[in-house]
């Protein structure tokens, strides 16, 4: 849109880049509305099979029991979107969840303990944006060293698990606004949509935002644009690790304590739903949206398994293979030259 | 001595040392070595039977990384040989028959081959991105390895499947004779072949070695055959040791441990050059400081912090930032040192 105002002289020219843009973006599009196909599938095969699983409470309970999760796959989605990978995530919240729990114990007020939180997840980033950055260090090993720290330090604030009896954390899980008809939202779902929201706004209409997709287009055409891209570099691992703050504090309030084994495996699931939400490991593409319909597929197919009775080794399993879906499918729609993460 | 230090392996060789030399120093039965029975116990040789399944799953992690690749799935590869392997043994009224131990390994090793072939297949011929093809089964592995146990543990009892791990050949233990002969075999096959030197070249330019006449395809796939291949023999090593099919635990994270075994050896994650010897020594140093952590006195579960501070000093050392400021101020000490003579280079 802004083109046409740029440039009102010459509308043919611009109707034909906002159309082939508009055509891209579509393009992009694609493997979001695949996912979203596939969970309305889900929905609709779970209903005509089990015949009330397409219900209220179980709808709102998804939110609330993926919270942690959509948090977490929004923060990995700028880290991806700009070619790189964070693994330390699953052990960030962990450890920010022990830091806010135990800073909760030492009777820090509410709102000061979340700010640890956060702080403690930020640096956690730093260190892996300062790696990735200036000691050229691949992402996939820089976060790894992060994974190990937070971990280790996890276990360093308390080997076992630490109760909380803070009552406004606790208020975050146990208050369930009711919006009749059997919705509800819990204030930990509300905390979830605002982190989408904002992402998903400051990746569209920001000038970082911008920025993160221009890297992972193209790093070096980036750099010689003259676009930030050493800040902006080093500012996604650090929003990823902000956000594993953020599921941290939404997961001792799940939980009701913070317990340093939290979160194994975590970074797994998240890489799995964004990539499942049609964001491409390469960098440039994607949606937080996507990745938000990503994390409901997968708390769905938990859902179904634990209808269906079955163990939840199937969980792992099918999530597996949809992956296998998804990225042979992304490998047909989006014909891009393989780049290595 | 100028061609020493620039070896590839000069550096790991060092920091290996220097980690043997602090622990022999601050606790003096680290170095000592008991005979008994004709059979050698000590803290090194707890260290040389422990790191086998490791060494395995690093020379696999090796000739995959070498074709700019990574292999996420041993752990859970891992997991499935030794589900299968124990759900045999378990399953037969003789678990001490030799027949059924060979079926066991026989079973619990083809499986993972078919795993490995499947991630080759992926990577190699649908040309899907290592990391997200060994994802899949990363994620996948361990719901079958569930499935299989039933989603118990399993353990048996069977003397001769013991001895895989607990048992002593000649005085050492068994275990370092698989690593002995697995790091013979690796390096007989790609150092006594082209092969080694064809892997590089696909790991260099994929392309450019398809053009100059590499089959990169079948390259790429067999190393992540090969990954498979000893990642199902490392199970074996592993279950063998507890006499149990973890299914959870068994070679949890074992992947990031073979990548930074990799990584400290020298081999670059970019892929190309690749280094046996560097990711034995590899090995041996991440093994050496899991045992130093517990000497320590440090909870197992803090460990984590300590190989992600060798870590951090490793790729720093190695990073150009550092060597070019290092260089810098070696420069400048010299300048001032000798202020007549004037810095040239």
């Amino acid at each position: 849109m802004t083109d046409l105002k740029a440039a009102p002289k010459r509308p043919i020219d611009s109707v034909g880049t906002a159309l082939h843009t508009f055509r891209s973006r579509h393009a992009s599009w694609i493997p979001v509305f695949a996912a979203l196909l596939i969970l309305v599938a889900m929905f609709v095969g779970a209903q005509a099979y089990f015949g009330r699983f397409f219900s209220p409470g179980l709808i709102s309970a998804l939110l609330l029991d993926n919270a942690f999760l959509l948090v977490l796959a929004v923060g990995m989605t700028f880290v991806i979107l700009t070619g790189g990978i964070d693994l330390s995530v699953g052990s960030v919240m962990a450890f920010t969840g022990m830091v806010g729990a135990s800073a909760l114990n030492s009777g820090l007020p509410t709102g000061a303990a979340i700010i640890v939180m956060l702080v403690a997840g930020a640096l956690i980033g730093l260190l892996i944006g300062v790696l990735v950055h200036y000691f050229d260090v691949q992402p996939f090993i820089a976060s790894l060293v992060g994974m190990f720290l937070a971990r280790g330090l996890a276990y360093l604030v308390d080997l076992r698990s630490i109760k909380i009896a803070d009552e406004a954390i606790l208020w975050l899980q146990g208050n369930r606004i009711r919006l009749g008809a059997g919705w509800y939202i819990t204030p930990t779902g509300i905390l979830a949509i605002v982190v989408i929201i904002v992402a998903a706004l400051v990746l569209q209409f920001t000038r970082f935002g911008r920025t993160v997709y221009a890297i992972g287009g193209n790093e070096n055409s980036a750099r010689l644009m003259g676009l930030p891209v050493v800040r902006t570099k080093i500012l996604v691992y650090v929003i990823s690790s902000i956000c594993g703050g953020i599921a941290g504090l939404i997961l001792i309030a799940y939980q009701g304590a913070g317990y340093p084994l939290n979160g194994m495996g975590a970074e797994l699931d998240t890489i799995a739903a964004v990539v499942i939400g049609g964001t491409l490991l390469t960098g440039g593409t994607g949606y937080v949206l996507g990745s938000t319909i990503g994390v409901f597929v997968y708390g769905t197919i938990a859902a179904v398994i634990s209808f269906l009775g079955a163990e939840q080794s199937w969980k792992r399993i099918i999530v597996g293979a949809l992956l296998l879906i998804f990225v042979v499918v992304q490998r047909v729609i989006v014909t891009r030259p393989a780049r290595r993460s | 001595m100028r061609n020493i230090v620039k070896h590839s392996v000069f550096w790991p060789v060092v920091a290996l040392v220097a980690l043997l030399v602090i622990n022999t120093l601050v606790r003096p039965t680290f170095a000592r070595i008991v005979i008994q029975d004709g059979e050698l116990y000590g803290t090194l040789i707890e260290i040389l039977r422990n790191s086998a399944p490791l060494m395995l799953v690093a020379l696999g992690m090796t000739i995959v990384i070498a074709t700019r690749g990574i292999d996420l799935s041993v752990g859970a590869m891992m997991a499935v040989s030794g589900s299968v392997a124990l759900t045999i043994i378990d399953s037969s009224p003789t678990p001490e028959a030799p027949h059924i131990i060979a079926l066991a390994i026989g079973g619990g090793v083809l499986v993972t081959l078919v795993f490995g072939t499947w991630n080759g297949f992926l990577v190699a011929v649908l040309g899907i991105q290592p990391i997200i093809a060994t994802l899949v089964l990363m994620l996948a592995g361990r719901g079958i390895a569930l499935l299989i146990t039933g989603g118990f543990t399993t353990t048996v009892i069977s003397a001769p499947y013991k001895f895989m791990s607990q048992g002593y050949v000649l005085g050492f233990p068994f275990a370092f004779f698989v690593s002995i002969a697995a790091v013979t075999i690796v390096v007989l096959i790609q150092r006594r072949t082209a092969l080694g030197m064809l892997t590089e070249a696909v790991g260099i330019n994929p392309e450019a070695s398809r053009l100059a006449g590499v089959r990169s395809r079948g390259i790429i796939w067999g190393a992540y055959a090969a990954s498979g291949l000893l990642a199902g023999f490392a199970g074996i090593l592993y279950s063998s040791n507890i006499m149990a099919a973890d299914a959870n635990a068994a070679g949890n994270l074992i992947e990031l441990d073979a990548i930074l075994a990799v990584v400290l050896g020298g081999t670059s994650l970019m892929g190309g050059k690749f280094s046996i010897a560097g990711t034995v020594i590899g090995v041996f140093t991440i093994q050496t400081l899991r045992s130093t952590i517990v000497f320590l006195g440090v909870p197992p579960p803090v460990s984590p912090v300590f190989l992600a501070g060798v870590v951090i000093v490793v790729v720093a050392v190695r990073s150009q930032l550092v060597r070019q400021t290092a260089a810098r101020w070696f420069a400048s000490a010299r300048s001032v040192a000798r202020p007549n003579s004037k810095v040239t280079s």
